[in-house]
């Protein structure tokens, strides 16, 4: 009698612990989304990542499409080589455009990918030639400022076209970028 | 083929600079009841944990069935053991098994036997004891003689060829005490087994043991028949036969003079 | 006088930390054996599954409630601290993900193995150091059977397979009560606490690595404990002695060893 209460326990600790463990794989942690389905590689080369970070999520639309494999330095050129692992179910064109944003103003940061219009699709081993840096914060003040410092100049000749119209370009410069990320 | 099961042979046991044995030797012959006596702290214990190779000696050897035991190599001491039955101090019962586990452990490790089987051996050895109505009880629901008779039923589970027995009177009243005895002759002789008693119990002992031993100062200092033993001269045998406090064994432990002692105190 | 008073003291401090250290290595030396021969005997206990079985029951079942209880408390303490400094700084939707990782990578390995020492691992050392000093130790060696077989290894087995088990259900329990602080009892919105933490928990990096330690952690807390009672004096002071140090060395060598692992981890 005694043996079978302990038998009985013993199932229920290791039933609930299993459990436990695959709802902690499942619902808390990404398993479902990282490792099931085949993929396809391909990569980018960035002048510069910011922070992103392998396993980062490749996103398009906003859906979770793939993830960066790795990241690793060209030498030869000075560029940061991003591989990227894409699921076989999507499939991108050749000019597909690849740019690092951010998720909201402090979050991690992600590969988005915006669908080009050539014919042929990206395969295994192909590269992303069209691709957009991560936005740097120290950068985008910095070019602020400039900006800022460049304005009075402008109020002083309003009537000069030649001062107003850099002044737009820079404005637009900061205007598209970060905005449009959060966006994405 | 030797009539002696279990012989021991000059034997030394000790650790560095503290020998407790020096040159004993011992003979048990076949279906004899053979009791080691000696005072508290002579190694009588040790001489056990020898025989069963739980320890090595450090010179001379003990050799159980032809065998010399130390060197076996852990398979070889395993199988002499099984022919090995021993009763601890005070029972060693396993406290996590009821009585009629406790017996079974031993049929169950070492054997293949159905479940009925099993059954059936356990009750016999309980009943030999006078235990079979307790075969449901705990070990702790038991007096300490009780739990020495369901240690022995556990001990002779296997029909082993030698019984040994560690202090089976310690702690024990005068009733336990006899059925104890008894227990040991009776249980010795329908065996046809060797029985080596550990004891300082002298009347008991000489009730029922064919040979005795005395241990004294790690050398068997007398051995005999127990009516031998009785009317011995040496003076140590009378002593211990006859429960004097003083004489060849000491009352005081070896000490420096009395007075200086006391007086040469230094903080 | 006072120069030689001084000698004496300075020499007996000196062999005390000497005789502090062989102990030291000599236990390290003797658990390390002991740790050997569980392995060599452990063939012989799997095949009798049951008595793991009903070691898992002792200290796995046994255990259940304290580690529930606490992890359910640890979690509501994690949402409630975290929330408080994370809408600082605006990000209170990201109180699911500090929840989830410090409950999986950090609380739920090392707050388990820390209970599980206090619970599960004093009673080992306790039952192992009376089996010891009621003899049943050598009786069972007299009767031709390994104690290591028969009693160290099933318990020792039972903590490596009961620890990881206990850690998940800990984690799980933890969450869960971050969650019902952060949701419905502070009102951050359900959604982004599950995504958000599904987002940022990995299966490889947090989750297998949280599962990585705990093993260890079973491993070297059933272990003390086994070793311990096993080597403490026969007596009732030795065996009260020992199961204190079990708490000690077990609590010291889950600290220490989480620290090796998390600089490991960290790096991957």
């Amino acid at each position: 009698m005694e043996r079978t209460t302990i038998d009985l326990w013993v199932g229920i600790f290791v039933a609930l612990g299993l459990a436990a463990l695959l709802s902690l794989a499942m619902k808390v942690g990404n398993l479902t989304t990282s490792n099931i389905g085949e993929t396809y590689a391909v990569s980018a080369h960035f002048e510069n990542i910011g922070g992103l970070k392998p396993r980062a999520p490749v996103k398009s639309a906003g859906v979770v499409v793939g993830r960066v494999s790795d990241i690793s330095f060209d030498p030869a050129t000075y560029e940061a080589v991003v591989n990227l692992s894409i699921d076989k179910r999507y499939q991108f064109p050749k000019d597909t455009f690849a740019s690092i944003f951010t998720a909201g103003l402090l979050g991690e940061q992600y590969v988005g990918l915006e669908a080009g219009g050539d014919e042929t699709s990206l395969a295994n081993g192909d590269q992303i030639t069209q691709t957009q840096d991560a936005v740097v914060l120290e950068k985008m003040i910095s070019q602020f400022l400039y900006n800022k410092a460049a304005e009075p100049s402008a109020e002083a000749n309003k009537d000069a076209n030649a001062g107003s119209a850099s002044t737009d370009s820079g404005a637009d410069a900061l205007g598209s970028s970060p905005l449009d990320n959060v966006g994405n | 083929m030797t009539s002696n099961i279990v012989e021991i042979d000059n034997l030394s046991f000790g650790y560095k600079g503290r020998m407790l044995h020096q040159g004993i030797n011992m003979a048990f012959p076949r279906g004899k009841v053979i009791a080691i006596m000696g005072g508290s702290g002579s190694g009588k214990t040790t001489l056990l944990r020898l025989i069963g190779g739980q320890i090595k000696p450090s010179k001379g050897q003990v050799r159980v069935d032809g065998k010399v035991v130390h060197h076996q190599d852990r398979t070889g001491i395993y199988q002499l053991r099984r022919k090995m039955g021993m009763l601890f101090q005070h029972g060693a019962l396993f406290t996590d098994l009821s009585v009629f586990e406790n017996v079974a452990f031993p049929i169950r490790e070492h054997t293949n036997l159905p479940e009925s089987m099993i059954h059936d051996v356990v009750l016999m050895k309980l009943n030999a004891v006078g235990l079979r109505g307790a075969h449901k009880l705990m070990p702790t629901e038991l007096s300490g003689g009780m739990a020495r008779r369901v240690a022995l039923a556990r001990a002779i589970a296997l029909d082993p060829a030698i019984l040994m027995y560690d202090e089976p009177f310690a702690g024990l009243d005068p009733i336990s005490m006899s059925v104890i005895c008894d227990l040991i002759r009776t249980l010795n002789d329908a065996l046809g087994a060797t029985s080596i008693v550990v004891t300082h119990d002298v009347e008991e002992t000489f009730s029922f043991a064919d040979y005795v031993y005395f241990v004294a100062n790690g050398v068997v200092a007398a051995e005999g028949t127990p009516d031998d033993l009785r009317n011995s001269d040496l003076p140590f045998v009378h002593q211990f036969v006859y429960g004097e406090k003083d004489g060849p064994v000491p009352f005081h432990y070896a000490a420096g003079d009395y007075a200086q002692d006391l007086l040469g105190f230094e903080g | 006088m006072i120069k030689s008073v001084l000698l004496v003291g300075v020499v007996r401090v000196l062999r005390n930390i000497g005789h502090q250290v062989t102990r030291g290595i000599w236990r390290l030396g003797a658990g390390a054996r002991l740790f050997m021969l569980t392995m060599i005997y452990s063939g012989e206990s799997f095949r009798r599954f049951r008595m793991i079985v009903r070691e898992i029951y002792f200290t796995g079942v046994m255990s259940l409630i304290i580690i529930l209880v606490s992890g359910f408390f640890v979690g509501m303490v994690l949402g409630l601290q975290g929330y408080n400094t994370l809408q600082k700084y605006g990000s209170s939707d990201a109180i699911g993900v500090l929840v989830a990782l410090s409950l999986v990578r950090e609380l739920g390995p090392v707050v388990t193995a820390l209970l599980f020492a206090g619970r599960a691992g004093t009673a080992i050392t306790a039952e192992i150091g009376l089996m010891k000093a009621t003899e049943q130790l050598s009786a069972m060696e007299m009767m031709a059977v390994s104690p290591i077989a028969r009693v160290i290894a099933p318990r020792f087995w039972a903590g490596v397979i009961a620890m990881p088990l206990l850690a998940a259900l800990f984690s799980m329990v933890g969450i869960l009560g971050g969650y019902l602080v952060a949701v419905p009892l502070i009102g951050v919105d359900e959604g982004a606490f599950w995504s958000q933490m599904q987002a940022n928990v990995d299966w490889q990096t947090d989750i297998v690595n949280g599962v990585i330690k705990s093993v260890v952690f079973g491993v070297a807390c059933t272990m003390i404990a086994l070793f311990e009672g096993y080597d403490a004096p026969p007596t009732a002071e030795g065996v009260s002695h020992a199961t204190t140090r079990t708490v000690v060395t077990s609590s010291l060598a889950v600290l220490g060893l989480d620290f090796i692992l998390t600089s490991f981890m960290i790096n991957v």
